[in-house]
């Protein structure tokens, strides 16, 4: 088992592994938008921040299997991979960045290719993502044919006032919300 | 059904627990590796079972993520901190092995020296 070599078989995973790119960079605020349509036979999925941004030169070097801007590792697969396969089942990744503005990532998938991941876990990645930095708002977006769930952090966090969002208690509660509000 | 509304009450709640807190302060600090490699061997399910058993048993325990521990082929990898900073590694660590680190070592103070770093070394 060798690091970042291992398959992640689910798209829930590799939107957490973008998301952490994003904390990386210092984002406060982080986007995440997901269409997940049979009739359209697409995923789509979008992830976007404000935070530090890459210049032109990086953000060529980013889809690159043997360049990480980490010092622990020496290749980092989470991009270059994922952007291997959603070009393999007929999709595209695109990425954008800008210095200092923040960075977009765009992935789509075609639903019923053979090569298409599952979604997965798409609840354990929101609640992860948020349990891990309590200064870092997140919109969420899931939408189906029949769904269509929109969620703001910081809604929830001006209601919790000065109780942590990343409380576990606090945690429990967004993993129900989540679960409801996606299997509406 | 939930809403926003049901996060009053949790802030109520909390606001009560954590009064108590001041005196008793966080007994240990858990983190867990959420690099890429630590995703990839599957730290999610990791770090979610340990907040759901905290936030189930009530445990003065704060939770944190950190990024990659430098032993990648031993990830999930979670490290528990006493209040004396006293640190245990624990590799290779899933779900089930997870809670079993809650219960011996969180509530019963108990190491879980089949799980640690030192002994996969040996």
């Amino acid at each position: 088992m060798d690091c970042g070599g291992n398959v992640m078989d689910e798209l829930a995973l590799n939107i957490l592994d973008i998301a952490y790119n994003s904390i990386r960079a210092h984002a406060n605020f982080i986007m995440i938008q997901i269409v997940d349509s049979v009739q359209d036979n697409v995923i789509k999925i979008k992830i976007q921040d404000n935070g530090d941004g890459m210049s032109e030169d990086e953000l060529n070097k980013v889809t690159d299997p043997f360049f990480t801007t980490r010092t622990t590792r020496k290749v980092g697969l989470g991009i270059p991979l994922l952007k291997q396969n959603a070009e393999l089942t007929g999709g595209y990744f695109h990425i954008d960045s800008q210095k200092g503005v923040g960075t977009v990532v765009q992935t789509q998938f075609v639903k019923n290719h053979i090569d298409t991941p599952i979604m997965g876990n798409i609840i354990e990645t929101m609640t992860t993502l948020i349990q891990a930095n309590e200064n870092i708002n997140y919109e969420f977006e899931y939408k189906t044919d029949d769904i269509h769930f929109l969620m703001n952090t910081k809604d929830m966090k001006d209601i919790l006032g000065d109780v942590k969002i990343t409380e576990p208690e606090v945690i429990m509660w967004l993993k129900d919300y989540m679960k409801e509000g996606l299997s509406q | 059904m939930k809403s926003l509304e049901d996060l009053k009450k949790i802030r109520e709640a909390a606001q009560n627990k954590m009064t108590m807190r001041l005196d008793d302060d966080q007994k240990y600090r858990v983190v867990v590796g959420m690099a890429t490699c630590g995703i990839a061997a599957g730290a999610r399910p990791v770090l979610n079972t340990i907040v759901e058993e905290v936030a189930k048993n009530k445990l003065p325990v704060t939770v944190l993520q950190t990024g990659c521990i430098g032993m990648c082929t031993l990830e999930p990898i979670v490290e528990v901190f006493d209040k004396d900073d006293h640190k245990t590694t624990y590799v290779l660590v899933d779900s089930k092995k997870a809670k079993e680190i809650v219960f011996h070592h969180l509530i019963n103070d108990d190491v879980v020296e089949d799980y640690t770093v030192g002994k996969y070394k040996k």
